[in-house]
């Protein structure tokens, strides 16, 4: 296959950044998205180029690094797939394709491809969590959970925690990654207890970090690689409420 | 270098608790006083990290990822075993132990795997308190299957994301004690190097990867939970950023390295598809309770799967060990599926495959109930295949998996240097020479949860303060011989690039130390080694500066190393003149083509010294004591 690349370059957060395009004219319809740019790397680097500079790790769709926007989709065209597991065969000969990082206020471009969002991780750290420490847990089968609900909590857990709904969100909300885990816990009795006090803290980090605001328009359910339903957010946004006014 | 065990004397049920009776402890108060430095934040790392701050601790806390909830334990699949006996199949404490010592070949330490199948519930208790979705039953009670190696389903799981949702449960902990203020997180960091005084580890060196600042940071302890090295293949299961710089850079000041040659093939991944290919997929062992493993019964043939009748397949597995069957170990299992390749059996266009179908599952649970357990898996096939497998078999291969080598730990899990702890695949301890499925999960939330925060104390309430200042002179030496290092890889301006030669050592590892292994090879890739080990430091191509996100440059350092440690990982092959577990000399072998361990020579963990660079290691031994197992030759027939 032979492709015409336009990849956005940006030396880093200060640079003003552009689309640089490139030729590629051997493109194995077996390659990752990810091993395509490997190759135009690799002979990047043998002509004495800096090559571009892009996150990844685990390329199975699973940690939740990689993070491109491809012809404007987060993780390009396939539905429920992380750009690491999106194959050239997707594509036809001679497309010509536009790679470019998130865009979001709290996401800021370190450099090419990459983003920060450490602003996730403030997000977990106000509330995301069930508040135990190690030791004195009771015995796991003491408490029973209904299969029906322990398998939303584990629809909901699902989140990898990438970003596409905030780069496919206009407002670039994050709600269905806060909705996700509050979903997670809120539907376990372990989480049940601190429910209400949750979505008020990480609703609130939300807006600390920069996120819009979510006008149901329903983009980060389409992007999502891990397909999470916005069903999550009513339900956030009931326990929010109710979180305003019980004060706990 | 002096091996001490320090495994408590007593009867082996009863070390631990006796152990932890006398242990010495530091007062609540005094506790903030300690700092503990934790490298990596997979399951033994964020486990450890979250812990010890709950204790009262101040941690740091560092990850190459961009994020804590990134390591690569996430990408565990099918389970975490733990001896609860719920399915009431005769599981206990001592079945779990017992099934870990010889699934590890006979080559661990009985006292560490007694303690780990001990704790093994009170992590299935601690990750359900915080939450963990694990698999139920309609009952609501939690749900096991069952894995290789083991006649019992002691398998917790979370649909095919146990990893996941462990890494979950333990870097939520995390965050927690991050927004107490007790643990503070640099992710996108990578350490570079140990600090030692006085022969004591006090700190770290690490490069800041998003602005390339090279830093020291000074504690009374440090904490390696950095993973394996499986990556020196290059092609492996592993995340691409997975790597053996801290492990290495800890053993070149003076940690004791056990067993590198150590390596776990898995034997459901899927195969190789082109030169192009970055990295491997496991397809989740899990798979092989419902999926049988064949290859036809003539060499050669090229007839689709759907149309070789039953009685011209071989399932090879099945008719080799009737009792085991399908889920016999994983080293078992890969010597078998390299073994019918190289007959000319294999599958697919480079025959280098088996099948492994599920044809009769379908049939008998339907095509729903072979979706609700395996449903990702079977979508995440599809999608880098591009073939059905609820239709046509799906195509597997062994690949590079985990590492069962590592820094050599005491009991305590404290490396031959005082205050260096090695915690979770990083260390060598419990798994002896070959993994069983679902272990791993467990023993990194073993010692992170339960052991290390229990031993630790101990340590620090005998060796007091470091008192050590990262402007130490200690430090300013270890940053600038950091800085030269980084400096000479960015000065080369060579032709080749680092992945070009990560590729070409990963060949070498794969022919000559990977599932087969001889004298011959290994005396030829123990040459080739330091040859292409030159070439790299003649010709490495780095682009890019230091002061910045360099992508190039973290490659290059990582493969450097690599090329230093593949060597070891052949030297260490070499001298174990024995087959067991996972290693597998050619030389040692029975006329049924099954290994062959030699107890009388090799009951041994094999230590390596470094001498200097250019200069053999030394070799040292711990040996083991079986006092309340027999060793026996593993069957599985």
């Amino acid at each position: 296959m032979k492709l015409t690349l336009r990849i956005w370059r940006q030396k880093n957060a200060q640079d003003k950044g552009g689309l640089e395009t490139h030729q590629l004219d051997d493109v194995s319809p077996d390659m990752s998205f990810l091993e395509m740019l490997d190759v135009l790397n690799e002979d990047l680097l043998e002509k004495g180029t800096e090559p571009i500079a892009f996150d990844h790790d685990c390329r199975e769709g699973i940690c939740g690094t990689c993070s491109l926007m491809i012809d404007g989709v987060p993780h390009g065209p396939d539905r429920g797939t992380t750009a690491c597991q999106l194959h050239m065969r997707t594509f036809k000969d001679g497309d010509t394709l536009t790679i470019e990082p998130w865009r979001a206020k709290a996401f800021p471009v370190v450099k090419d491809l990459v983003v920060d969002r450490t602003s996730f991780d403030r997000i977990i750290q106000a509330g995301g969590y069930v508040s135990v420490n190690t030791g004195g847990a009771p015995d796991a089968n003491l408490i029973p959970i209904p299969k029906a609900e322990a398998d939303v909590a584990m629809d909901a857990a699902a989140c990898i925690g990438c970003g596409a709904c905030v780069a496919a969100c206009k407002n670039a909300s994050a709600m269905l990654f806060v909705a996700a885990k509050a979903g997670h816990l809120g539907h376990l009795p372990q989480g049940e207890v601190e429910k209400k006090a949750r979505a008020r803290a990480m609703v609130h980090q939300m807006d600390e970090e920069g996120f819009g605001a979510c006008t149901n328009t329903y983009d980060c359910e389409a992007a999502c690689p891990k397909e999470i339903s916005v069903e999550f957010i009513a339900e956030l946004h009931r326990d929010y409420r109710k979180g305003l006014f019980s004060g706990r | 270098m002096q091996l001490e065990s320090k495994v408590p004397a007593g009867p082996l049920t009863e070390k631990w608790d006796k152990h932890r009776a006398e242990m010495k402890l530091v007062n609540p108060a005094n506790k903030r006083k300690f700092r503990v430095i934790v490298v990596g934040t997979g399951l033994a790392g964020a486990s450890a990290s979250a812990s010890l701050a709950e204790l009262g601790y101040d941690v740091d806390a560092f990850c190459y990822q961009d994020s804590a909830r990134r390591a690569h334990s996430i990408a565990a699949q099918g389970g975490i075993n733990a001896a609860k006996n719920y399915p009431n199949d005769g599981d206990s404490v001592w079945r779990l132990f017992y099934d870990t010592i010889k699934g590890g070949d006979y080559r661990s330490r009985e006292a560490n795997v007694y303690r780990l199948a001990q704790v093994s519930n009170h992590i299935i208790d601690q990750c359900t308190a915080q939450g963990v979705p694990f698999a139920r039953e309609y009952g609501g009670l939690l749900d096991n299957r069952s894995f290789g190696g083991a006649q019992v389903s002691r398998t917790f799981y979370a649909r095919g994301q146990t990893g996941q949702q462990l890494l979950l449960g333990a870097y939520q902990a995390l965050m927690r004690q991050v927004h107490l203020g007790k643990v503070s997180i640099y992710p996108r960091s990578e350490m570079l190097d140990v600090v030692l005084e006085n022969g004591r580890a006090v700190g770290i060196v690490t490069r800041n990867l998003m602005t390339g600042e090279v830093r020291s940071w000074a504690a009374d302890a440090v904490v390696l939970a950095t993973g394996g090295y499986g990556n020196a293949f290059y092609l492996s299961t592993n995340a691409k950023g997975c790597n053996v710089t801290a492990a290495y850079r800890a053993y070149k000041r003076g940690a004791g390295f056990a067993n590198p040659c150590f390596t776990q093939i898995h034997p459901t991944c899927i195969p190789v598809s082109g030169d192009h290919q970055s990295k491997l997929t496991l397809m989740s062992e899990s798979l092989r309770n419902d999926g049988r493993v064949w290859v036809s019964k003539t060499t050669g043939d090229k007839r689709a799967p759907g149309d070789i009748p039953d009685d011209e397949r071989d399932y090879y597995l099945e008719r080799r060990y009737p009792s085991f069957g399908n889920l016999v170990p994983r080293d078992v299992a890969s010597r078998a599926a390299k073994q019918v390749c190289d007959e000319g059996r294999g599958v697919g266009s480079s025959g280098l495959g088996v099948y492994l179908d599920f044809r009769d599952s379908i049939n008998r649970v339907g095509e729903d109930g072979i979706r609700q357990r395996y449903g990702n898996l079977f979508h995440m096939y599809e999608k880098i295949t591009a073939e059905n497998p609820y239709q046509v078999p799906m195509r597997i291969y062994p690949a590079v998996h985990y590492t069962m080598g590592g820094v050599w730990v005491d009991y305590n899990l404290m490396t031959t240097i005082p205050g260096l702890y090695a915690i979770g695949e990083a260390n060598f301890s419990d798994h002896g020479a070959n993994r069983l499925g679902a272990s791993a999960l467990m023993q990194g939330l073993a010692d992170g949860y339960f052991v290390l925060p229990y031993t630790i104390g101990d340590y620090i309430a005998q060796a007091g303060p470091s008192g050590a200042k990262s402007t130490d002179a200690a430090f300013t030496d270890v940053e600038s011989e950091v800085n030269e290092r980084t400096r000479k890889l960015l000065t080369r301006k060579g032709k080749r690039t680092p992945d070009s030669f990560h590729k070409e050592l990963g060949k070498i590892m794969w022919d000559e130390c990977g599932m087969s292994r001889n004298a011959e090879g290994l005396k030829q890739a123990i040459q080739r080694i330091p040859e292409l080990r030159e070439e790299f430091w003649e010709s490495v191509r780095v682009t890019g500066a230091r002061e910045e996100l360099n992508q190039t440059l973290e490659k290059a350092g990582r493969v450097a190393d690599f090329l230093e440690f593949g060597e070891l990982m052949c030297r260490d092959a070499l001298q174990r003149e024995e087959s067991c577990g996972g290693h597998f000399r050619e030389e040692f072998q029975s006329e049924e083509g099954e290994a062959l361990r030699d107890d009388e020579k090799f009951a041994h963990a094999s230590v390596w010294e470094f001498k200097g660079d250019g200069a053999e290691p030394a070799l040292h031994k711990e040996e083991l004591e079986f006092e309340n197992v027999t060793l026996t030759t593993r069957s599985y027939k």
